[in-house]
């Protein structure tokens, strides 16, 4: 049953499964030391203040132990010796598709992500190695006082702007791995909503990996103005290598009075990849801020976006799925941090386990203060599909005073045989009718995403689910 | 034991040297004849290697550690001959039961067996180092054989170093002890300590229902309890186990329960937290034969600044087993409760039931409930499902009864009656549930005063 997951799970991998021949132009080396942060400052060009701000970062990450007293030993596998932590193929972001190398636009073609999509898309920011190798935001966004750019250009040519929020909303000590971003950042967006606009396309980005034992360090902050409202697609494929590869992002989000932010991700790195992401987001005054979290891909996975709801009648939302096929841990959850009265927060996760595959819920609810009018809502259902599945639910939660309440519950169940007997029964194949019943059991989930990623998502859990019964 | 032996050994214990500092005290010192010492050694080694618990375990996970203080108890105090008198007498259970057993600070104070025909049949009912001594071979086999898993391993350590009061229960194969079995224990004077355990071994298709009553002499004395409760039930065994809490709002204390169930057996635990001001239970039960079910429950009612801490975990071995865990807390002025519980399935055990429920009512805006329910689910043909929830006194509930001329404070009190009484209805034993629901009213009517 197992091995035949495995080839099911090779043949679908295989579509990412290339590489084309290094050329990187600046190459930081193997390993980390303050050589080599003090390498990527001056490569980049930063101010003194943002080399200072790595510096510190570095020794904030030499000082933290790895958080595994709590989390999955197998994060004593990474080598952080043998990581590379910057290289870039040019240092400026390319402005026009014509202009992006012929092999980049093989590889996003490979990927399916077409010219043709553009139109849809308010801008694309495809991440090619560490550096935005290609950047174009539609006109339209632009003219709307959008400001839509790469990490280092948003903090060197707007400093007015996004300096003061970052590393605000994720202190470079919260984690071990926030440390380390914090030390080696590059690539990643910036995006600033002026107030009262509201951006009608989502703004997408994409993400690749594509030298071997290359750690990519991406820094996200998006800042929605008052009563601004923007959403922020980001999407993640990468080729297959031997050997592990980190990926450790941070991700700030900050919605001012009255803004909405929805941020959506699907994470599908390729089977080797350690993927140890900080997201959070402050919510201000009656603000919302919806994270979308979609997790398929990488060998471990840690994430556990979280809202800080700071603002009078702020909202928070967790949307999860997570798909752990065969040697995969999905660790991923929520957290919500009520800080103010009439806070509302929701978070629902559904995850599936396949073969050996495990999926871990960890959450954090906490309403500390003297609030009035906090409520939590939290759902956590597991599918188990084969007796090797694994499945584990975490949650805390930390509720003080008479005025708020939270509720949280959780199921874990396998598929019903007498549903797949009944479609069986109605001609379907086994396989078909369990892609059915996994397709179900997500689905009002899967809704909730854009489109093309939903459809995406049913073709994947498709392929799994046939390699999965026999 | 006649009364006259229990007084010449009061007597001799009167004039015996000051109680010990506990961290110092050793383990207690026994005879070698005696079935406890060679394990005492034992334990108190590892209790002196095993560090004091750290915030960053994550069992000890929201605990005030700080609250821990082992270094101001003694080894237990011995009593005079009134203050023994009085705790007898006030060693008030239920109506009718099968045996009695009455301890102050570990001595061994009344043993009353009122249904003679049990010992005819097989019964061993008995003191626990008597026990120790007189059934050496039945005792090793089954005493704390299941080590502590949540957290508590030093206290654990530290309880069998100093352990010599409890009962010990084995009902042979077949038979049923229609009646309640009880034991008291009582912590009297102030800095002193107390170590109660309680050993059940049901046999076979042998049923029986254990009451532990644990108390202090007077509201306002310092103590620290340090007990242990060893479950074991055999193919078919029906076990009723509860155990009341009421030391006095000073104490600290420590309670560890391991219960393992065989096959087509049933368990049924309900802790009754009142007392103490930190109060930590651990409580494991592993469901260890096809057709075994565990029921989990407890109620506890938290006010001024106590600190209630309940860590449990339901573990699945086998194929085809069930439990269930309802936890209640009720929670006011700046009191704090801390639930943790996890229900494991181990990798073949299929067709597993599992369910886990917390509710806290919060009854002031200074009280904090801590919730962490967790699954670690490693077989796929499952159901398992786990709850928590928290919330306030339902506005429209208190409305209504306020509109039919009840008080506010009456009304209240009758809500949060109305929202532990589930629990102890779960008990399925009405005397027990009573004489239960007696005690919390006492602790609100105290409060009213």
């Amino acid at each position: 049953m197992s091995t035949e997951t495995v080839e099911q799970f090779d043949i679908d991998r295989s579509v990412g499964d290339f590489s084309y021949p290094e050329k990187h132009q600046f190459d930081a080396g193997v390993g980390l030391t303050r050589d080599t942060v003090n390498y990527i400052a001056d490569v980049k060009g930063e101010p003194e203040w943002i080399r200072e701000f790595r510096l510190r970062a570095l020794d904030v990450f030499q000082k933290k132990p790895m958080p595994t007293n709590w989390a999955s030993k197998d994060l004593e596998a990474i080598n952080f010796d043998k990581i590379r932590y910057y290289l870039a193929n040019g240092q400026k972001a390319t402005r026009s598709w014509d202009e992006v190398p012929e092999d980049v636009k093989r590889t996003f073609e490979r990927l399916g992500i077409p010219e043709q999509e553009r139109k849809f898309l308010a801008g694309v920011e495809a991440q090619f190695d560490s550096e935005a190798v290609y950047s174009n935001i539609k006109k339209a966004v632009g003219d709307q006082g959008v400001i839509f750019v790469g990490s280092t250009d948003g903090l060197m040519n707007h400093p007015e702007i996004f300096r003061k929020w970052f590393g605000k909303v994720i202190p470079t000590g919260d984690n071990k791995f926030s440390a380390l971003n914090s030390a080696v950042f590059s690539g990643g967006s910036f995006i600033y909503v002026p107030p009262g606009v509201k951006v009608k396309h989502p703004l997408q980005a994409y993400f690749r990996i594509n030298a071997e034992n290359f750690g990519q360090f991406e820094r996200t902050l998006i800042i929605a103005d008052e009563g601004s409202e923007v959403m922020y697609m980001e999407g993640c494929t990468a080729p297959k290598f031997e050997t592990a590869t980190l990926h450790s992002a941070v991700v700030e989000l900050v919605a001012m009075k009255g803004a909405k932010i929805q941020y959506v991700t699907v994470q599908n790195w390729s089977a080797n990849v350690f993927n140890l992401v900080t997201k959070r987001a402050i919510a201000h005054e009656e603000a919302e801020v919806k994270w979308i979290d979609c997790n398929i891909g990488s060998r471990l996975t840690m994430k556990y976006p979280g809202v800080v709801l700071k603002g009078r009648k702020a909202r928070g939302e967790v949307i999860s799925i997570a798909l752990a096929s065969d040697g995969q841990h999905q660790d991923t959850g929520a957290k919500m941090v009520h800080a103010a009265d009439d806070t509302t927060s929701n978070i629902v996760s559904k995850s599936i386990s396949v073969g050996t595959g495990r999926s871990t819920y960890r959450g954090l609810v906490h309403m500390p203060k003297h609030l009035k009018g906090c409520k939590n809502n939290t759902e956590c259902d597991a599918l188990l599909i084969s007796p090797t599945s694994r499945t584990d639910t975490y949650p805390a939660i930390t509720v003080r005073g008479t005025g708020n309440a939270a509720q949280h519950e959780a199921s874990v169940s396998q598929i019903s045989a007498e549903q797949i007997f009944y479609m069986q029964q109605r001609g379907l194949t086994e396989a078909q009718a369990m892609s059915l019943s996994v397709n179900g059991f997500v689905n009002d989930l899967v809704r909730q995403f854009p489109m093309e990623y939903s459809v995406e998502l049913k073709r994947l859990i498709d392929m799994e689910m046939e390699g999965s019964v026999g | 034991m006649s009364s006259a032996i229990l007084e010449a050994e009061r007597m001799e214990q009167t004039i015996a040297a000051p109680p010990a500092n506990l961290l110092t005290a050793g383990p207690l010192t026994r005879e070698t004849s005696d079935g406890l010492a060679p394990l005492q050694a034992k334990a108190w080694e590892r209790f002196e290697s095993i560090p004091m618990p750290l915030r960053t375990n994550e069992e000890w996970r929201f605990s005030n550690l700080k609250r821990i203080n082992l270094s101001v108890y003694t080894q237990p105090v011995a009593l005079d001959q009134a203050a023994a008198e009085s705790l007898v007498a006030r060693s008030k259970g239920l109506e009718k039961a099968a045996g009695r057993l009455v301890f102050g600070n570990d001595e061994l104070l009344s043993n009353e067996l009122f249904s003679e025909s049990l010992r005819q049949k097989g019964v061993i009912w008995l003191p626990l180092e008597q026990a120790a001594t007189e059934h050496p071979e039945l005792f090793s086999k089954y005493f704390m054989r299941e080590e502590a898993i949540l957290g508590g391993q030093k206290f654990a350590a530290l309880h069998q170093s100093q352990v010599r009061a409890g009962t010990f229960l084995y009902v042979p194969r077949g038979v049923e002890i229609e009646l309640p079995v009880e034991s008291f224990h009582w912590l009297h004077g102030a800095g002193g300590s107390c170590f109660p355990h309680t050993l059940i071994v049901a046999e076979e298709m042998s049923k029986v229902t254990v009451v532990d009553y644990f108390q202090s002499d007077s509201e306002d004395s310092e103590g620290f309890a340090c007990g242990m409760n060893d479950l074991w039930l055999g193919a078919g065994a029906n076990v009723t186990y509860v155990c009341a809490q009421k030391w006095s709002s000073k104490a600290l204390a420590f309670q560890i329960n391991s219960t393992v169930v065989g096959r087509d057996a049933r368990a049924v635990a309900l802790n009754l937290n009142l007392g103490a001001s930190l109060a930590r239970t651990e409580s494991v039960s592993r469901l260890r034969g096809q057709g075994g079910r565990s029921d989990m429950l407890a109620v506890s009612v938290a006010d001024e600044t106590q600190e209630l801490d309940q860590r449990t975990f339901q573990i699945h071995e086998v194929r085809n087993t069930s439990s269930d865990l309802l936890y209640k807390n009720s929670l006011d002025d700046t009191a704090r409760t801390i639930f943790a519980g996890l229900i494991r399935v181990d990798p073949g055990a299929h067709q597993t039931d599992a369910y886990q429920k917390v509710r806290n009512l919060l009854l002031s805006d200074e009280s904090e409930a801590n919730s962490a329910p967790g699954l670690e689910i490693e077989a796929d043909d499952v159901r398992c499902t786990h709850g928590a929830t928290t919330g306030q006194i339902d506005a429209e509930e208190f409305f209504y009864l306020l509109s039919r001329g009840i008080q506010p404070k009456e009304a209240r009190k009758l809500i949060v009656h109305g929202f532990l009484q589930e629990v102890l209805d779960r008990l399925g034993h009405a005397a027990i549930a009573e004489l239960l629901s007696e005690m919390v009213h006492a602790k609100f009517d105290a409060k009213a005063r």
